[in-house]
């Protein structure tokens, strides 16, 4: 008699069994339906490989000055910005404006790579939108992008001064982005050679 | 039933006419090269359309892959030189054919542990079963002795 009513109990138990992992499953699916609706979580997002590693070497035509060269070797020693651009890019257009303020901020300078683009289009989008950059390259044939493991412009790259890619941004920036994830970086790279030259 | 397989035939040639117009690139004249290519193209994936390979993908960075893929193979890279390149540089993404590392351990144990725990509730179902039919009869045989007794 005790043994039939505990198993009509546990047999009672296991029948919610189904419903409980569906809660949960409901629970883990609107969590990252809400991290994805308020830009917690990209799904597009690929982890960059590169982040922590030396910058991936470039020797680039410049895009507006005939002859001259965009290499990583030409900006070592200094903290720069790598962004990569392209007219046929709506998100860069979008994010322009706070490349124009980060040129204007100064704090550092900012590379473009304009990624598999018209050479014409890209001067007039620059002398119609302002020119943000200080150096820019053509990448006609994305080897530049490919090595920096681009996949959807823009994307911008925080590079230290010593070489190495700290930081990586997909889609277009804002100047919240800029300053949440790039300032703060700067700011700690620059901090230990303030301390070795105390 | 004839019709159906017209159909068939159809959709696929449609198909089939899509996926070869997106490579627009020049075959290899070696065609161990060019099967290579070929093998190669469908195993990457590609980066920005995420449920594309490289081949099905009309995006430019689906197109600047192909064009790295063949100078590397061009170049004599073997296979496994050029998966290490790829993923260098878009990391484990990119293979639809995932290496097994410790990150990977589940996805590849998984299928294993789903047909264990299915045979786990498939055989606590037997045991229990078999008990239900055992207490049963236990039932009826102390319900005849019942009868017997009385």
């Amino acid at each position: 008699m005790t043994t039939e009513t505990s198993q009509s109990g546990s047999g009672r138990f296991s029948a919610f069994v189904p419903v409980l992992l569906f809660a949960v499953l409901l629970i883990v699916f609107a969590i990252t339906l809400i991290k994805i609706g308020s830009n917690r979580l990209d799904i597009r997002e690929i982890k960059s490989p590169l982040i922590g590693k030396p910058v991936p070497a470039f020797d680039l035509p410049s895009l507006n000055q005939p002859g001259a060269r965009v290499s990583n070797a030409g900006l070592s020693g200094r903290a720069y910005v790598v962004n990569v651009w392209g007219t046929w890019c709506p998100e860069c257009r979008a994010e322009h404006e706070t490349l124009l303020r980060i040129a204007k901020d100064g704090q550092v300078s900012l590379i473009g790579i304009d990624w598999s683009d018209d050479a014409q289009l890209a001067q007039r989008w620059l002398q119609q939108l302002g020119n943000p950059y200080e150096q820019v390259a053509s990448d006609v044939e994305g080897q530049a992008a490919v090595d920096f493991g681009v996949y959807g412009a823009p994307e911008t790259f925080l590079v230290s001064a010593d070489g190495v890619v700290l930081h990586k941004h997909l889609g277009a920036l804002s100047w919240e982005d800029w300053q949440k994830e790039f300032v703060p970086l700067m700011v700690a790279a620059a901090k230990p050679v303030a301390g070795s030259s105390l | 039933m004839k019709l159906r397989y017209g159909w068939l035939l159809v959709i696929a040639s449609l198909w089939f006419s899509l996926a070869s117009a997106v490579d627009t690139q020049e075959a290899f004249t070696d065609p161990v090269k060019q099967a290579r290519y070929e093998a190669m193209t469908h195993e990457l994936r590609c980066p920005k359309c995420q449920n594309n390979s490289i081949a099905d993908s009309d995006a430019g960075i689906a197109s600047n892959l192909r064009v790295q893929l063949k100078a590397l193979i061009a170049a004599g890279k073997s296979d496994e030189e050029i998966r290490a390149y790829m993923t260098a540089r878009y990391s484990d993404f990119v293979l639809y054919n995932p290496p097994v590392t410790p990150r990977t351990y589940l996805l590849w144990a998984s299928p294993l542990l789903l047909v264990l725990g299915g045979l786990g509730l498939a055989a606590r179902s037997i045991v229990k079963r078999a008990r239900m039919i055992d207490d049963g009869e236990a039932i009826e045989d102390s319900d005849s002795a019942t009868e017997q007794g009385s």
